[in-house]
């Protein structure tokens, strides 16, 4: 008998079927902004602050105007004057009513507040002509002192906006019951107290940052192409901050080559290109070089913690305490204020907590701003609790594993919709079996025994082990939720799936890739659902003009949010083009099946119509039943009523060289739960980038600034951003535990790497040291600082 | 300046500014835009393409030094008749790209590894090799895998 593949079953939901975006970026073909020329484009070429803070005393843009092929040369006043904008940069998330959120123009009006601030741009014919002029303009500032730190910004003795009284923009409690939580810690047998730097880290997304505005003069509107996450978002925030009517706004995100948060901002550069093309008439653009983009871009993370765990006698918690001090940076971007409490319920982790507070203070510095990056709050969070767990472990004498295993949520065991201290409902859970696998997997009793016999043998390369069982809120989100957290938008997501003519079906997607693979998800949850092969299935997305309703991509929120609302609109079309084969099969709808995109009469298999006919009876409208409306197009707004809550359990090993303080990886072990994948395949690829991007946190990267506000390393000379040669091959697997958020029963695996790597390989570094009485250490774990913390607790010179 | 090369297996000449780029040149003068630019400090490698046979990193060079070469861009590397190059295909089949940024120049310089090393790489071998090519999104981890399914030893 010869076997006929069924071809669905290699792309249905489930399968790992070939990304449908490769052959095109294989090719060289698929075009980022850069990629996309434009006749009559002028060059726009930024003159940025070199100071922290300072006030700008004069410009001298004689010289840069008369340079070759400059258009144009306009200050910060000079465009303030052109009345290019209406309302300063937004930030969508004023997080108590009594916030301070000071006035963020696209370009400085008369006092700079980081380096790389914008205080006049220069618009030119050529690439390079547009960084030559901008050089040729002459600021003089008067300095000012700086605030380089989140320590500087307490002291309070210098402000970073000359206007303020102190650097303080807000303080948010989350204490739902603060008597429980003083008990708590008043009986505790152990207690621990630990303080961890979350350094500020630069996103660097290899697609650089660029746009590109195409105005119609005649026409009165004007299409953006940027690179971005939030199409959607940046179209309205321009309608808002120009006065543009939303309605005349276009904007596009070509092919993006990577974002991870950094390009959900609205950037100075958005909003100038946009209004300038529309004032002058001609396309602008302009695209950030990597240097400049330490600057121009937000960062990451920045953020001081202090956590307190109260534990009984065998080391089950009673309490955890916490609080942030966070470097927002010069300014309050979208969401800057939002991004350390989105960490804020995750600070008990995956564990059974009876009493719990964090509470959180922002901070203004001189420094870039900061916002979202991987995971944003949530890695942090991790960071905290599970590095407190390891502390924990050693004072109560036991194992890391032991220590998890007694605090486990349930006990360890399956559960479902279970609320928690921080006043979250998990959706569902089941840690025991999933802490079991990774320690299975990594051989941890077979790490522990080569732990223990180089220690004995005192060899100058020490392993050390570490182990993190994390959770993560994602699936941003249900809008109620946004709304009660003063989040300036909803977290539904949109889709329509239509069935043309000819039986090829078009989805319509508010999310926003930019190498997540949605194309080929959600061609797969297409497919699966109407019985469509594939390849007759094509995705639209990422222009406002097509896929006009949507929140974009940021969160961990695509799949669980925007696959979710595709696969409901596939059941609507489902239903319509039922009700159409029963009228032209005269049968009754609920005597018809539906299986591999055919219907047919229950019985009477002879009987069936596939759904690409019904789909072009649709169209001619011929014989549909009384009162249907022609054509098979459906649409589905999703809004969950729940996050999602993906967890796992990553073990790390490490080897550290006690004469150099080189840390090496040496192996890399996760064991994730999102719940069903669509596309497994896709979602190891998110775990294996996220986890080294964690890693990357733990070993290599931190932008470091000089006390005067100056990043000393903007460049990838000098910001560690690890090669192939810095990180191991993984070991992944997974569990799967549905999630009760949502029919599909999917998690989201963006950013979960990224939430549990950092304090795996930290866990890992800080166990290889531990003979020497090591219980902490700050990140990045550089050869210097390793070898140095070694030495001190050897009593030697640091 | 005047420039003369072969591109891709064509010969194209331009006139450009003598600080031009190799890589401008390439993207915005002859129109080749699969190379891409991560970087301004040569550190990235996603601008890399084969000159004269061997993969160098095109924003290092000004075009005219290219005077005369020849040059393979991502472009040029699958058939004439369409057929992904087996290190194209290798990294769709390893699901060795994501954004796909990043992806033209690891794909140049992984087929120039694997050229300059017919005995077969392993791992580490790859992984040393790749170590001018900065990807953001893979965790490096399907692209090594890639890589040593078209060159790996044995």
């Amino acid at each position: 008998m010869t076997a006929v593949e069924d071809p669905i079953k290699t792309t249905a939901i489930g399968t790992s079927m070939k990304r449908r975006e490769d052959p095109k970026l294989l090719a060289g073909e698929s075009k980022y902004v850069d990629d996309i020329q434009v006749v009559g484009q002028l060059w726009m070429g930024m003159v940025r602050s070199p100071m922290a803070h300072a006030r700008i005393t004069s410009i001298d843009t004689s010289a840069a105007e008369v340079a070759e092929g400059v258009h144009s040369v306009l200050t910060g006043p000079q465009l303030q004057d052109m009345g290019l904008w209406i309302a300063p940069l937004p930030c969508a998330w004023p997080v108590t009513e009594d916030m301070v959120n000071p006035p963020h123009y696209p370009a400085a009006i008369d006092e700079v507040h980081h380096v790389g601030e914008i205080v006049a741009v220069v618009l030119a014919d050529s690439r390079y002509g547009a960084v030559d002029a901008a050089e040729q303009v002459v600021v003089d500032y008067e300095p000012l002192d700086a605030v380089a730190s989140v320590a500087a910004a307490q002291d309070g003795s210098v402000t970073a906006h000359s206007e303020h009284e102190t650097n303080k923009a807000y303080h948010w409690p989350l204490v739902p019951d603060p008597d429980a939580l003083e008990a708590a810690f008043a009986n505790a047998v152990h207690t621990v107290k630990a303080e961890f730097v979350q350094q500020r880290l630069i996103p660097a997304a290899m697609e650089p940052r660029g746009v590109l505005a195409v105005p119609s003069p005649m026409g009165g509107d004007v299409t953006l192409y940027s690179a971005t996450q939030v199409p959607h978002i940046l179209k309205v925030m321009i309608a808002a901050t120009t006065g543009i009517p939303e309605s005349k706004i276009r904007v596009i995100a070509p092919a993006v080559g990577g974002g991870f948060g950094a390009k959900l901002n609205i950037n100075p550069d958005e909003i100038l290109a946009v209004t300038l093309a529309n004032r002058l008439g001609r396309a602008v653009r302009w695209t950030e070089s990597r240097s400049e983009a330490a600057f121009s871009t937000h960062q990451g993370r920045g953020q001081l913690q202090t956590i307190e765990l109260a534990a009984d006698a065998d080391g089950k918690l009673q309490g955890v305490r916490v609080h942030v001090d966070a470097d927002l940076g010069a300014y309050m971007m979208l969401l800057t204020p939002g991004v350390p409490l989105l960490g804020s319920f995750l600070y008990t982790g995956v564990y059974a907590v009876p009493a719990f507070g964090f509470t959180c203070d922002g901070y203004f510095t001189n420094l870039t701003p900061t916002d979202a990056y991987r995971g944003a709050g949530r890695p942090e969070a991790s960071y905290a609790i599970e590095r407190a767990m390891d502390i924990l472990a050693a004072q109560v004498g036991i194992g890391p594993d032991e220590i998890r295993r007694r605090n486990y949520l349930a006990g360890g065991e399956y559960f479902e919709n279970l609320e928690v201290p921080s006043t979250l409902v998990f959706d569902s859970g089941n840690y025991g079996p999933n802490l079991d696998r990774a320690l299975e997997l990594a051989d941890y009793d077979g790490l522990r025994a080569e732990q223990a016999r180089r220690r004995a043998a005192g060899e100058s390369k020490q392993l050390g082990i570490g182990m993190v069982t994390y959770v993560e809120i994602c699936g941003l989100a249900p809008s109620r939720a946004l709304g009660g957290l003063s989040y300036g938008a909803g977290g539904w997501e949109h889709a329509t799936v239509r069935l043309l003519p000819t039986g090829k079906a078009e989805v319509v997607s508010g999310s926003t890739p930019h190498g997540q693979g949605h194309e080929t998800t959600w061609s797969q949850i297409v497919s699966d659902k109407l019985g469509i092969p594939p390849e007759d299935i094509t995705v639209l997305h990422s222009d406002t003009a097509i896929s006009p309703l949507g929140l974009d991509t940021y969160g961990s929120r695509s799949l669980a949010v925007g696959g979710v609302a595709i696969a409901a609109a596939c059941d609507k079309v489902v239903e319509k083009a039922k009700q159409i084969a029963a009228h032209q099969m005269e049968a009754s709808a609920d005597d018809l099946e539906f299986a591999h995109g055919m219907f047919s009469v229950s019985g009477s298999p002879d009987q069936a119509m596939p759904i690409q006919a019904i789909a072009f009876g649709a169209f001619t409208a011929h014989d549909l039943p009384d009162g249907m409306e022609p054509n098979l197009q459906e649409q589905v707004t999703f809004d969950p009523t729940n996050f999602v809550f993906p967890f796992g359990t990553h073990v790390c090993t490490v080897e550290i060289d006690e004469d150099t303080g080189a840390v090496e990886l040496l192996s890399y072990v996760a064991v994730d739960d999102c719940g069903n994948q669509v596309n497994p395949m896709i979602v190891e690829g998110q775990l294996h980038g996220g986890i080294v991007q964690g890693i990357a946190q733990a070993l290599f990267e931190e932008a470091c600034y000089d006390e005067d506000g100056n990043l000393t390393n903007p460049s990838l000379m000098d910001y560690l951003v690890p090669s192939a040669a810095d990180v191991p091959s993984m070991v992944t697997d997974y569990t799967v535990t549905p999630s009760t958020s949502n029919p599909l029963g999917v998690k989201g695996a963006g950013e979960a790497g990224t939430i549990s790597s950092a304090a795996a390989v930290m866990n890992a570094v800080v166990d290889a040291l531990s003979p020497y009485g090591v219980v902490d250490m700050d990140m990045p774990a550089t050869p210097q600082r390793v070898w140095r913390t070694i030495n001190e607790a050897k009593g030697g010179q640091a | 300046m005047e420039v003369s090369v072969t591109v891709n297996g064509k010969h194209r000449s331009a006139d450009v500014e003598p600080r031009t780029l190799l890589v401008h040149f390439l993207r915005d003068t002859l129109g080749l835009t699969g190379t891409n630019v991560g970087c301004d400090t040569s550190s990235c490698g996603a601008c890399t393409i084969h000159f004269n046979g061997e993969s160098a990193k095109s924003c290092t060079m000004f075009a005219v030094q290219a005077d005369g070469a020849e040059i393979t861009t991502i472009e040029g590397l699958a058939s004439e008749a369409g057929e992904m190059h087996p290190m194209q295909q290798a990294f769709m089949d390893c699901h060795g790209l994501q954004c796909g940024y990043c992806t033209p120049g690891m794909v140049m310089a992984a087929t120039s590894l694997v050229a300059e090393n017919p005995g077969g790489l392993d791992e580490a071998g790859v992984r040393e090799g790749l170590e001018g090519n900065l990807c953001r999104c893979t965790g490096y981890h399907n692209i090594v895998k890639a890589v040593l399914s078209v060159g790996g030893a044995g």
